[in-house]
């Protein structure tokens, strides 16, 4: 150190030379990867100061060093604590006496423990707090809501799944967060009408208001719908809304952009058609799993004149229906009839060739549409943006050429579950921008395709694989080689991949999420490979990766420093490699089952000595060999344990002693056939 | 240094709110405020509402029965009634030497007064003012017979009986003023020999105790609806309708209805009617069991009125701004809420008070329970009620009962605070790796019910730092060299949850 001092002190220090606003300004433009922050800030004393200064956003994984990283970031205004599984209120104490009016943001969502005196402090003491979620928070009651009640600066305020909260506690929120511009309060079944009712009456400035699910009736509507600034409304799941209800938006809620009233039982295209009078602005409308498409259901519609995107998914839709819609005087940018029933060539053809403008398009589950409705999909809607048409098995090979040729444009393409092949995706690989690909269950494609893919579409973000059996190592080099930006890959269940797989995917190294389930040929030098390329790696899935024991996790251990979720279950792993792999300071789920390695104590020792565990899955014998207090104690650091009690499945399988079904668990070719007989 | 930065900190913190534009600080102060209210709750209130308890197991009854209960001793007394109709001389003298008799009774008692008077001044025993009580029940109950038979020396019983029991009424009342409201005639054996007296009326208490509200209930639905049409709707002119105006004596008898023959009383027809058919065959024609009114509706009845007879109240007919009352019993429970007494307490909240039966009644329906509470002090006994409240006014907000912001329901105010050092015991116990389970255990027998408490068995210095040191280090060791000291570190781990007994050995060898 001293040495260094000496040689610094004659030279000048460039950096000094520029004022910390431009350093500040540079350090703006290192916000893709935290890691290059952190280098900039091992550099030297001054660096470190400057980049503590400089943030502004904290998202600590444990409570226990609260103290020590608020005060090394004195200017942090937004905080999340959704990593941390144990919040109390001393952990909230400390961030209060710390942060002060510096805090204008903290996430508390998915945290526990804390309760309504630790959130008093927070409010009392950070009085600057624009935004608090504490959604899933179900311990917390209305003493809760009057503490957050005290934050008068309040604008945002996330409360989806406090169930414990009621009229009261909304009422006091209500009454003391005026400047609210956004709530949610979807789930939060003990509030009803009087609790909307009055957040309608005393917050004036709201934009956004979810209530999906709550017991409301059209008592509290009529004030919410004289919200001047309103926006965005969620009504999903709303069961005490009905035609008569809607009545009451003839009068008009003209801001009003979002409307989602998805799975509203009681709505038909009666109430609906009060929409077009009173809503002029509407742009998106959200009727998924509602009352069926029908002629009378789209002219009801027809008057929207700003509608750019309609959500129908799980409709019942009718021709005449889709028809109607076909012929709206507007262009609708946005159409989703995932899992609709009934939807039809004739239908579909009609709806796109007048909606030319039709950016993203959603047919999952439309299986009655055939190469007739791809032909003019692809034909009317060259500027598609995505295309989800999962499993529609009735469209022959030859229409994903179509797809290829015409939508060039396509940055989302999922294909799960079609008949498509190596020649649909040569064509399909001229869609340059490219970036989520999802061709599970294509039994019909190879390396071949596969690597043309690799070759034009660089800018590849997610790939799945899932059981497309053709794919060998070959198609995986070709889009490691082509696809440096990679970050999701999925190649479960394709069996013929190898280590040399992981080796060539080693190369991505944004790689976050590794999906390898059942490649039974991949080992555990593949999964190192993997560990030391991809260090951005986060999710990772193993499971029925027979061959991958404890000398893959302990690289993993060592370098995957990020890694927060992993699947083993099934593989060779046992208490070596669980305990190396407790060392991951991230880690905070893992699944173990049907580790033949793994010991009571080993197991033990692992969940202990893993410290920010937030879910455990694990079999179901573990919880009589293990100590009630250990589950107790991890309990209380904030670990969920979910027990499973599925039988070993190799046993499984030689018990039933059958070829097919062993077959069926590695052959994805197999396995579909199996799908299609329980069809 | 560390620490001493925190310290800075955390003293910051403290002079924070002195900072505070003052109507921010408002709000801290309030909130401090409602701590203190949480303390202090469980010591004084509980003890209030301990002893109001107390207050109330006497203080119902000598405010309400005694009316009640000297009326059973006028209707004693009603045979004597029936035969004065026929207005016989001898019946009379009987009487008038019961009178005499009881005057006499009445002369010694009060002599034995005057002489315990004198007797007591020098001891100061609990049970004198318990003997004065019996002395002085003695002496009501002569009076209350003294004054009956005098009313049934009146030629005309009908009249005479209301007003008697009216005086009775009055007495009873007055006598329930009499006694010291610590003290009651209920559950109270006495050493003395009133005995016989005194349970015999709390015996009577019930029966008319039981029939009291339900009558009196029907009363006052009725006379809500009508006294508010009288309010709202009818402006009869003045001189369209007969007024009639019923003495203070007649509004408050207990019963409208007397029996012609045998002067008993009765507060509905129906009842009377009822009763007739006992005196003859010639009350059990349709006729006359039918409702009486009907046969008159031939002829345009005058439209009846009402009028309070307490000079001065607009119900009166000399005020200038005279409101008729429409039926009689608007009559009674007009008079009964605005110029007697309210001697009906509620006895969940102790402070509302009613002159009319079926009025305690509703309200001790939604009294305490269910109580909608507003910032403001106001509460209400439905929600949208107060939400409609909360919505007209600016900064009221609703207010959270104050067991709910203390978290533990079903747990005693007491047993928590005696609680919260054990917790923090507990938790003191779980730091020392030596003795956590131990501790665990040791406490759990102690404060029962907090063994699911997970803040409990949750200590920051992890297992990991305590007995499992060697883990933290092993992923960087060799994996051959650490297979020997891992198995010993595994069965140290074991030992120690599993047996629950506390092996303080198995983490010795650190």
């Amino acid at each position: 150190m001293k040495k260094q001092k000496q040689t610094h002190v004659p030279s000048t220090n460039y950096f000094d030379l520029l004022s910390e606003e431009i350093v500040f300004s540079i350090l703006d433009f290192l916000d893709d990867n935290p890691l290059d922050k952190k280098s900039f800030s091992l550099v030297c004393k001054s660096f470190y100061t400057t980049e503590s200064l400089h943030r502004r956003a904290l998202k600590p994984l444990r409570s226990e060093h609260l103290t020590k990283i608020l005060h090394r970031f004195p200017c942090i205004t937004n905080l999340d604590l959704s990593l941390c599984p144990r919040i109390d209120d001393s952990s909230l104490k400390v961030i209060s006496n710390v942060c002060k009016n510096m805090l204008r943001s903290i996430d508390l969502s998915r945290t526990k423990f804390f309760t309504h005196v630790g959130l008093s402090n927070l409010v009392v003491n950070c009085v600057n707090l624009v935004e608090i979620d504490l959604s899933n928070a179900t311990e917390l009651k209305d003493p809760a809501a009057a503490a957050i009640a005290e934050a008068k600066n309040l604008e945002r305020l996330w409360l989806g799944r406090c169930k414990a909260i009621t009229d009261i506690g909304i009422g006091c929120v209500a009454v003391g967060c005026k400047k609210l511009r956004l709530i949610s309060l979807k789930w939060c079944l003990g509030i009803g009408d009087l609790g909307v009712g009055l957040i309608a009456v005393k917050c004036k400035e709201i934009r956004s208001l979810d209530l999906s699910y709550l017991p409301i009736t059209k008592k509290c509507l009529l004030p919410i719908l004289e919200l001047q600034y309103l926006e965005d409304l969620f009504l999903e799941g709303c069961f005490g809304i009905d035609d008569d209800s809607l009545a009451a938006l003839k009068k008009g809620c003209k801001s009003l952009e979002t409307l989602d009233m998805s799975s509203c039982q009681n709505v038909s295209h009666v109430g609906l058609s009060s929409l077009t009078s009173g809503t002029a602005c509407l742009r998106q409308l959200v009727l998924a799993y509602g009352s069926p498409v029908t002629l009378a259901l789209a002219d009801s519609l027809q008057k929207l004149s700003m509608l750019q995107s309609i959500k129908l998914d799980g409709c019942l839709v009718t021709c005449p229906g889709l028809k109607a819609i076909g012929n709206w005087c507007i262009s609708l940018r946005e159409l989703s009839l995932s899992k609709c029933l009934g939807v039809t060539d004739e239908g579909l053809s009609s709806l796109v060739t007048k909606h030319k403008d039709l950016r993203k398009l959603d047919v999952t589950c439309c299986r009655k549409i055939t190469h007739v409705s791809i032909a003019h999909i692809t034909n009317s809607c060259t500027s598609l943006i995505s295309l989800r048409m999962e499993s529609c098995t009735l469209v022959s090979r030859e229409a994903f050429v179509l797809i290829g040729q015409r939508c060039q444009f396509l940055e989302e393409l999922d294909l799960t579950d079609n008949e498509i092949d190596d020649e649909g995706l040569k064509s399909i690989s001229r869609c340059s921008k490219l970036s989520n690909l999802k061709l599970g269950i294509c039994l019909n494609i190879t390396d071949e395709g596969l690597a043309q893919i690799g070759l034009c579409c660089s800018q590849l973000i997610e790939l799945d694989l899932y059981r497309s059996a053709g794919i060998m190592d070959t198609g995986i080099l070709a889009i490691a080689r082509g696809c440096p930006g990679l970050e999701m890959v999925n190649i479960a269940y394709c069996k013929e991949i190898t280590d040399h797989s992981l080796i060539s995917l080693s190369r991505c190294s944004k790689l976050n999420t590794l999906e390898t389930r059942g490649c039974p040929l991949i080992t555990s030098l593949g999964l190192a490979a993997i560990a030391v390329g991809c260090k951005q790696l986060v999710k990772l899935d193993i499971k029925k990766c027979y061959n991958i024991d404890d000398a893959g996790m302990i690289p993993l251990a060592h370098f995957s420093q990020n890694l927060r979720q992993i699947n083993l279950s099934y593989s060779s792993v046992t208490d070596v490699g669980l305990l190396s792999l407790a060392s991951i300071s991230c880690l905070q789920s893992m699944t173990i089952l049907h580790l033949k390695g793994l010991t009571p104590s080993g197991l033990a020792a692992a969940l202990l000595a893993c410290g920010g565990l937030t879910k455990v899955k694990l079999q179901e014998s573990f919880k009589s060999l293990l100590p009630r207090h250990l589950f107790k104690h991890l309990e209380a650091r904030g670990c969920v344990f979910q027990w499973r009690d599925k039988v070993f499945q190799i046993i499984e399988m030689a018990l039933r002693s059958t070829f097919y079904y062993l077959q069926a668990e590695v052959d994805p070719i197999f396995w579909k056939l199996q799908l299609e007989d329980v069809e | 240094m560390d620490l001493k930065e925190t310290w800075k900190s955390s003293s910051c913190g403290n002079e924070l709110p002195k900072k505070v534009p003052p109507d921010q600080q408002s709000f801290p102060s309030l909130n401090s405020q409602q701590h203190q209210r949480e303390w202090e709750d469980p010591s004084l209130l509980n003890y209030c509402t301990r002893i109001d308890q107390q207050f109330l197991g006497f203080n119902q009854r000598p405010e309400t029965p005694p009316s009640a209960a000297f009326n059973p001793n006028s209707q004693l007394k009603i045979p004597d009634a029936s035969k004065t109709q026929d207005w016989d001389p001898r019946t009379m003298l009987s009487n008038l030497c019961f009178l005499e008799d009881k005057i006499h009774q009445l002369q010694d008692l009060v002599h034995l007064i005057v002489g315990r008077r004198a007797e007591v001044v020098g001891r100061s025993n609990e049970f004198v003012p318990q003997q004065q009580q019996l002395i002085t029940a003695d002496l009501t109950s002569i009076i209350v017979q003294l004054i009956s038979t005098a009313g049934s020396l009146l030629p005309s019983s009908k009249h005479s009986l209301p007003l008697v029991n009216s005086i009775v009424t009055q007495l009873g009342q007055l006598d329930g003023g009499l006694f010291p409201p610590g003290s009651g005639l209920n559950g109270f054996v006495p050493p003395h020999n009133g005995v016989s007296k005194v349970e015999d009326q709390s015996d009577q208490i019930d029966p008319t105790n039981v029939c009291g509200p339900e009558q009196n209930y029907s009363v006052e639905e009725n006379e809500s609806k009508d006294e508010e049409d009288a309010d709202d709707g009818e402006n009869l002119p003045p001189g369209s309708y007969e007024i009639l105006q019923l003495e203070k004596e007649e509004i408050l008898a207990p019963h409208t209805h007397f029996c012609v023959i045998c002067g008993k009383g009765f507060k509905r027809d129906a009842n009377l009617r009822m009763h007739m058919r006992g005196h003859g065959d010639e009350y059990k024609t349709p006729a006359a069991l039918a409702k009486p009114h009907k046969e008159s509706n031939s002829e345009p009845m005058p439209i009846k009125r009402y009028s309070c007879p307490y000079v001065g109240c607009k119900r009166n007919k000399d005020h200038k701004k005279f409101q008729p009352l429409k039926t009689i019993l608007c009559v009674k429970n007009h008079y009964k809420r605005t110029h007697c007494d309210k001697s009906y307490t509620c006895s969940r909240c102790n402070t509302k008070k009613f002159s009319v039966l079926a009025d305690l009644k509703t309200h001790e329906k939604h009294c305490g329970r269910d109580k909608w509470l507003c910032s403001c002090g106001t509460t209400f006994s439905r929600k949208d009620k107060l939400f409609g409240h909360i919505a007209l006014f600016q900064g009221h907000t609703p207010a959270i009962p104050l067991d709910e912001t203390k978290g533990l329901a079903g747990q005693s105010d007491r047993g928590e605070i005696d609680e919260s050092p054990n917790k923090v015991a507990r938790i003191d116990f779980n730091f020392s790796p030596d003795t956590s389970i131990e501790g665990g255990i040791h406490n759990a027998t102690n404060s029962k019910g907090n063994l699911d408490d997970p803040a409990g068995y949750f200590s920051p210095l992890n297992f990991d730092t305590c007995n499992f040191n060697g883990y933290q280090e092993f992923p960087r060791n060799t994996f051959e060299d650490s297979e020997s000291s891992f198995s010993f570190l595994i069965s140290g781990s074991c030992n120690y949850p599993r047996k629950t007994g506390g092996e303080s050995g198995s983490n010795d060898p650190q």
